[in-house]
């Protein structure tokens, strides 16, 4: 949504200091959840920890070094960039960051680099980078990818930041360098939202993709369930039990305003917005089984769209807003079915392995449907190539729930318990990289991770 | 009597009706060794009821824990909704209640275990507290008197298979109380 202004400067691509609209958001954000704070208890300092389980057969060997930076700026060490960074590629499960103290000769330039060197510890890039103050109190951060076989600046960027910008600016770097050197484009700038639950208390967050600044968007004695990122990123969708019965709300991330989207007689649940942002398709309970509708963003337009004696719940729309996908146990097991989202046609059944698929979502590309299965007693997440019908279970766990994919289609993001403790897991979509998040306070469940913005 | 004869054929029908559909895997087969029972007296609520309340004035019979009244959960198998025949003399007493006190008014609160998604298990609740509603209607409690509301699996908390038993139900919250 935000349009950044870039330019070409010698071998850089310059980012404008001018603030774009994500700054603004991210400024109003922190102005939002700072109000905030006075009268909601915050959710635990403590940032998400990630632990990675596994990773890719081929890893991309890379040399992170540290950024240079005057004698007089403070930061803190899990807040330095090439930290950040390497932390991101790591996470990722497809580079291996190399250990770079033991190379004598410690470039700040492109001419003080020594190819050799760094092939001889046989990194494939290397990248080096500076931070500088500015007079009005903003940082410069300069950053370059370096081919270590070819001897050639792969890219070179220069941002001019807020102080409080460097993690993120951080997760950017990471973010040109995995696609430079994998041909896909990076989600570590992204962030996910999540439902932690702390004595009795539910809390909907929202974190960057690392798990760090954590903020509480909303607070509750009563359960949050199923937030759902609008396309552009400002608002999430959930719904609630605060009124005893549940509802849906949409909130803005910029002025932390919200309204009632859906509060109807029985059951209001399972948002979904429509690829465009204009609509949302939702569950209603007029009868006794739940039947999907669609509204209009702003509550009014209420029509339905499945018409059956069975529970229709879980509708998520495909990428090119054609179709919208569900859960019905109209054939006698909860399986995954399609519908046109213009209505009309019969619904297709699309899952037929097994005898308790749930929880649709179709991957960014509109190629895959993630779901969860259920085989015996325990429920994992599985991936059918919507071409083939192929069927792959993905996770390791056994109490699977939620899938979210990122949103470069490579990981899906979804809830699990361990020792009877909710947490968070992360499977690439070829089952090789894992990832285990968790937090120390309490339960988390419900993650989203939400768009590209930037 | 007529009424809740007709009722009984009636649920008898829907039984009927609903143990023709197709079986599924089951995680608990047998849950009727870990769900209470219903009523362990007698399958004659109706006298029981009215017995309790004239005998005593100052004993709520929603309270009394020997009235089967104070009985309040329906208990399900897992990804089911229909009810089982146990729990006909615990519904139809307080049908019976609802239809002699008219100002008394119920929510019916579906559940689910914590095995699935809580959106499909939000649905499962409805239909179960839905389910438990159609055999009151059938027995001629008023729709004025029944409220539906499904918490799904949000207050599970059973996590093996005997505790999780006790989260698939539905109970039964007089309002005011």
């Amino acid at each position: 949504m935000a349009v950044r202004n870039q330019s070409k400067q010698g071998n850089f691509e310059y980012m404008s200091s001018t603030k774009t609209v994500m700054d603004k958001f991210y400024e109003r954000l922190h102005l939002f959840f700072g109000a905030l704070m006075l009268c909601l208890p915050f959710g635990s300092q403590a940032a998400l920890t990630i632990e990675i389980v596994g990773g890719a057969a081929q890893q991309i060997p890379v040399a992170i070094l540290p950024f240079s930076q005057p004698a007089g700026l403070s930061i803190r060490e899990q807040d330095a960039i090439a930290n950040v960074v390497s932390a991101d590629l790591r996470r990722s499960g497809l580079f291996r960051v190399l250990e770079t103290r033991g190379v004598a000769n410690q470039p700040r330039t492109p001419a003080e680099v020594r190819f050799s060197e760094w092939a001889a510890i046989q990194a494939q890039a290397l990248t080096i980078g500076s931070i500088e103050t500015l007079p009005d109190n903003r940082l410069k951060v300069t950053f370059r990818l370096l081919d270590v076989l070819k001897q050639t600046q792969l890219v070179g960027m220069e941002y001019n930041i807020a102080p409080s910008q460097l993690r993120m600016t951080a997760h950017k770097i990471a973010d040109v360098i995995y696609e430079k050197l994998t041909g896909e484009p990076g989600v570590f700038a992204t962030r996910v939202t999540y439902v932690s639950k702390v004595g009795n208390r539910y809390t909907l967050q929202v974190a960057d993709s690392d798990g760090f600044n954590p903020q509480t968007v909303v607070s509750s004695a009563e359960p949050i369930i199923s937030p759902k990122w609008s396309p552009d990123g400002t608002k999430i969708a959930y719904v609630s039990f605060e009124r005893k019965k549940p509802i849906i709300y949409v909130q803005s991330l910029i002025s932390g305003q919200r309204y009632v989207l859906a509060n109807f007689k029985g059951n209001n649940s399972a948002p979904s917005w429509s690829p465009d942002g204009s609509q949302l398709a939702i569950v209603l309970t007029h009868g006794a089984n739940s039947q999907i509708y669609i509204i209009n963003a702003d509550g009014t337009g209420l029509r339905q769209l499945t018409r059956s004696g069975a529970i229709d719940t879980e509708p998520v729309w495909s990428p090119d807003g054609q179709f919208i996908y569900f859960t019905s146990d109209r054939g006698g097991s909860p399986q995954i079915y399609r519908v046109a989202a213009s209505g009309g046609n019969n619904p297709q059944r699309v899952t037929f392995d097994g005898s308790y698929n749930v929880c649709p979502r179709v991957s960014p590309d509109g190629k895959s449907l993630a779901f969860i299965r259920r085989d015996g007693d325990a429920l994992r997440v599985a991936l059918q190539d919507l071409a083939s019908g192929q069927v792959q279970v993905l996770s390791s766990t056994s109490m699977d729930e939620s899938p979210s994919f990122a949103p470069n289609g490579r990981m899906l993001l979804y809830a699990t318990k361990m020792n009877g403790k909710g947490t968070l897991a992360a499977v690439s979509v070829d089952g090789r990289v894992k990832q285990r998040l968790s937090e120390a306070a309490g339960d988390v469940r419900e993650p989203a991770w939400g768009p590209m913005v930037n | 009597m007529n009424k809740s004869l007709i009722g009984t054929i009636l649920l008898a029908v829907m039984l009927t009706a609903c143990s023709s559909k197709p079986t599924k895997e089951e995680v608990s087969v047998d849950d009727k060794s870990v769900a209470p029972a219903a009523s362990t007296s007698t399958t004659d609520s109706g006298a029981t009821t009215s017995g309790a309340t004239t005998s005593s004035v100052d004993v709520n019979p929603l309270k009394d824990p020997n009235n089967i009244l104070s009985k309040r959960s329906i208990y399900f198998d897992f990804d089911r909704d229909e009810v089982k025949p146990e729990f006909r003399p615990l519904i139809e007493a307080h049908a019976q209640y609802l239809n002699q006190n008219s100002g008394a008014a119920i929510t019916l609160e579906g559940h689910a275990d914590e095995i699935g998604t809580r959106e499909y298990n939000l649905a499962l609740g409805q239909r179960r507290a839905a389910s438990v509603k159609k055999v009151m209607n059938l027995l001629g409690v008023k729709d004025s008197q029944i409220e539906t509301v499904s918490y799904g699996e949000e207050k599970a908390t059973g996590t093996d298979r005997e505790s999780r038993a006790l989260d698939r139900r539905v109970d039964i919250i007089y309002k005011g109380e």
